[in-house]
């Protein structure tokens, strides 16, 4: 993978490239200092809308049944925007989209373009594909601007510098100003809009992303904090906006939802500084905004999803970053490790999903213990620990799988699909340990233990397992049970009863099942 | 009432003390147990690989064992989370085994669980008197949903200081395999984990699932740190006997 794909880590594979990530002490900081601020922040908002579960079921409800019939809204979306005289392209490809832009801005002769930040532009690599042209293209969302003049890729959904901290950041500011500049926030910002304001004058084209585009209106809705993409969408004379295909919303009172999970997930704020709707180019009763105006919707693999039961779900993300914040492994590898344009849990399942290729997976989805953690912060519920095991087993399926795994599987199944066979397998362990055991546990860093005892010791097996102590256990417990037995039947009894007879916890699908035990399990808020 | 154990693998073979403390336990609140031999392990470690095959052979052997039990009890959320959350999903294309599967999960609970929903018990009748932090086990706490429980049971056990661990719900970097394939991610999370705990100052670590504990505290042994880890059963049992006026 070239050093543009991956930022500036090197190695090959995600466990590579991680190990490179956990010895770099400043990003790991800067990551986990901004990640624990970000979800705590998350925490607080949530907790202070009051209804967040109601709201979180009504986000999902409205993206699954979106993306259900993208087909509908997607037409109505364009029909809508190209009635108030918005171009709207389809582009099947990430070449296709690049293809697209650039035949307009060749067409505009423009010469510098404004940026505001989108993740679909990175998909795409845009604005490499502008400097081939000759087009000094600009990023004017802060975090973007320094990731562009570091030449690196975003190593977060939505905060693309989370990696560096003040003092590098400093660094990179000042050599764009010919200045030594303080490392102090409030310095570095001004520097920073300054040099933009000239670039927002000069711009012959802008070009935005899409948090959500209204299929009723065929308008395009963004947030920011920095009111630089409306900078970007009311200066220059063409607008260019890049759209997910699954960016799309039924109505206007969805946004409502929308609004308010997306902030609150993101960065804890109970709004977004700036949303802005646009509905058209300018009209000429407007005091600003584009005379022309081009929406291009992006496929690049979205539509793969579409009609797949175990990856559709994923067309729901409102890339909200949540799940990045929540992820132990994302804390700790940060996001080039991912190796792709989406990064933590999102990223590890995204990835993959989008390019459809098997080779490429293994790696990636393996980096994650399952944990759960991002299913339970997504705002829209997306069930990423189950996707990472379909994607392992898809693995599986198409055969690309290291051999010493497959063996060690074949082990598992002959032992434990018997339990005589487990048996003697234990057997067996307890003999093979005897040299490898001191003080009743084991150091050495051979075979499967050689990772795990790089940072562990482990247990010798005890002489006797639970199923060699049953009979004597059993005598045991006879005694314990006496007078009281027919208290806990009625116990038990009563649970059942309360519970009703026709207790059935699965009729909704596998991912989220409704409480099977007085409405415990399945669905995990925090 | 028919009560079995679902002692499962890691339990049997490595932790056997965990799943005696829990049939005391039961036993003592006049659960008569028993414990179908021919059960192995849920297939966890297969399935979250991605070998479904190999993973429906070993679950076969729960849903037979378990066939007419009433009750299935487990020392693990992660476990009794994989027969919750996956079970459905792992015999979807069976419709035969398919209801075997959905029977087993209506019946199968997490030890905490059982005793706290099933029973009423939050006061085992158990002293302690150390400090104690707890660390919820992921699948436990997120696939199964048990989170009071076991904070209910630990808070009526006399002479028990329970202090809070900081981003307790945060992984303790196990995952099954993934400890052993992406190594230094896993040992960078359990040192993490490790360094909150010692940070508490408490004296016992306390969990509900043995891969964390084996985790937890092969790392504390490996950095020759005293803390006790501890599964739930493992602490409420000693502290039952400990009490001499029960
Ligand atoms: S998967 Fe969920 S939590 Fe992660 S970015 Fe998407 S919406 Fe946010």
């Amino acid at each position: 993978m070239s050093t543009h794909d991956t930022g500036h880590s090197a190695g090959s594979t995600v466990k590579e490239r991680a190990k490179i990530a956990l010895n770099d002490e400043f990003l790991v900081n800067a990551v986990k200092y901004t990640t624990e601020k970000l979800r705590s922040g998350k925490h607080t908002a949530t907790a202070d809308h009051g209804e967040w579960e109601t709201w979180r079921e009504r986000g999902r409800q409205i993206r699954l049944h979106t993306i259900a019939h993208l087909d509908y809204y997607l037409t109505q979306f364009a029909r809508n925007a190209r009635a108030q005289g918005v171009h709207v392209h389809f582009a099947a490809t990430a070449q296709e989209a690049v293809d697209l832009t650039m035949a307009i801005a060749k067409h505009k002769q423009a010469k510098t373009v404004v940026k505001s930040k989108s993740m679909v532009s990175e998909e795409l690599h845009i604005n490499k594909a502008f400097e081939e042209l000759g087009i000094e293209s600009i990023e004017t969302d802060l975090g973007e601007y320094i990731i562009q003049l570091a030449d690196e890729t975003p190593s977060h959904i939505i905060i693309p510098a989370i990696h560096k901290n003040r003092y590098q950041i400093a660094d990179l500011l000042s050599k764009e100003a010919g200045e030594t500049l303080a490392p102090d926030t409030k310095i570095l910002a001004g520097f920073a809009r300054r040099k933009l304001r000239e670039k927002f004058l000069e711009a012959d084209i802008g070009m935005t992303g899409c948090n959500f585009a209204i299929a009723s209106t065929g308008s395009i809705v963004i947030f920011e904090n920095e009111g630089n993409a409306r900078m970007v969408s009311t200066v220059p004379k063409t607008q260019i906006t890049l759209m997910g295909m699954e960016r799309i919303i039924p109505t206007w009172d969805d946004l409502e939802v929308m609004s308010t999970l997306l902030p609150r997930s993101a960065t804890g704020q109970k709004l977004t500084v700036y949303m802005s709707g646009i509905t058209g180019p300018r009209r000429e009763a407007d005091g600003d905004g584009p005379e022309e105006m081009h929406v291009i919707i992006i496929d690049n693999g979205r539509s793969q999803q579409l009609g797949d039961p175990e990856f559709q779900e994923l067309l729901n993300c409102i890339r909200c970053g949540a799940c990045l914040n929540v992820c132990p492994v994302y804390r700790h590898i940060g996001g080039h490790s991912y190796g792709g344009t989406y990064s933590g849990p999102i990223g590890a399942v995204l990835t993959p999903a989008l390019k459809g290729n098997v080779a490429e997976w293994d790696d990636i989805a393996n980096a994650s213990s399952l944990c759960g953690a991002c299913w339970e912060a997504c705002p829209v519920k997306i069930p990423l620990h189950d996707m990472l095991i379909y994607l392992r087993r898809r693995k599986v399926e198409s055969g690309y799988t290291a051999a010493d795994e497959k063996l060690g599987m074949k082990g598992f199944r002959y032992v434990m699909s018997d339990h005589r066979k487990l048996k003697l397998a234990l057997r067996a362990g307890k003999l093979g340990q005897k040299f490898l055991v001191r003080d009743g546990f084991i150091k050495a860093r051979i075979g499967p233990l050689k990772g795990w005892n790089a940072y562990r010791q482990v247990p010798a097996l005890p002489s006797k397992s639970f199923r060699d102590s049953w009979k004597h256990l059993d005598q045991e417990l006879e005694q314990e049970v006496g007078a009281k037995q027919s208290e806990a039947e009625r116990k038990m009894r009563e649970y059942l009863e309360r519970r009703g007879p026709s207790h059935n916890g699965h009729s909704e699908s596998h991912t989220s099942p409704s409480g099977t035990h007085g409405n415990q399990g399945g669905q995990p808020h925090e | 009432m028919k009560v079995s154990l679902f002692i499962t693998c890691l339990s049997d073979a490595m932790f056997p003390r965990v799943g005696e403390a829990m049939a005391h336990l039961l036993a003592r609140h006049g659960v008569k147990l028993e414990f179908p031999q021919t059960q192995t392990c849920c297939g966890q470690p297969a399935f979250n690989s991605g070998y479904f095959d190999e993973a429906r052979a070993s679950a076969r052997t729960l849903l037979e064992a378990f066939a007419d039990s009433d009750f299935v009890i487990s020392p693990s959320g992660s476990c009794t989370g994989m027969i919750h959350h996956y079970y459905p999903k792992l015999f979807e294309h069976d419709p035969v085994l398919l209801a075997e599967a959905n029977r087993l999960v209506d019946k199968t609970f997490e030890f905490s669980q059982f005793l706290v929903q099933v029973l009423g018990v939050t006061d085992v009748g158990a002293v302690f008197p150390y400090k104690v932090t707890y660390h919820p086990s992921c699948h436990g706490s997120r696939l199964l949903g048990v989170k009071e429980e076991p904070l209910a049971l630990l808070s009526h056990v006399q002479g028990l200081e329970l202090v809070p661990l900081p981003f307790a719900e945060d992984c303790c970097g196990f995952g099954g395999t993934f400890a052993v394939k992406m190594c230094d991610i896993s040992g960078a999370m359990v040192t993490e984990k490790t360094d909150h705990i010692i940070e508490t100052e408490a004296e016992v670590l306390v969990s509900l699932d043995m891969g964390c504990l084996l985790n937890i505290s092969g790392n504390l042994r490996y950095r020759g740190n005293p803390v006790r880890a501890m599964h739930l059963a493992e602490l409420l049992y000693e502290g039952v006997k400990a009490n001499v006026h029960a």
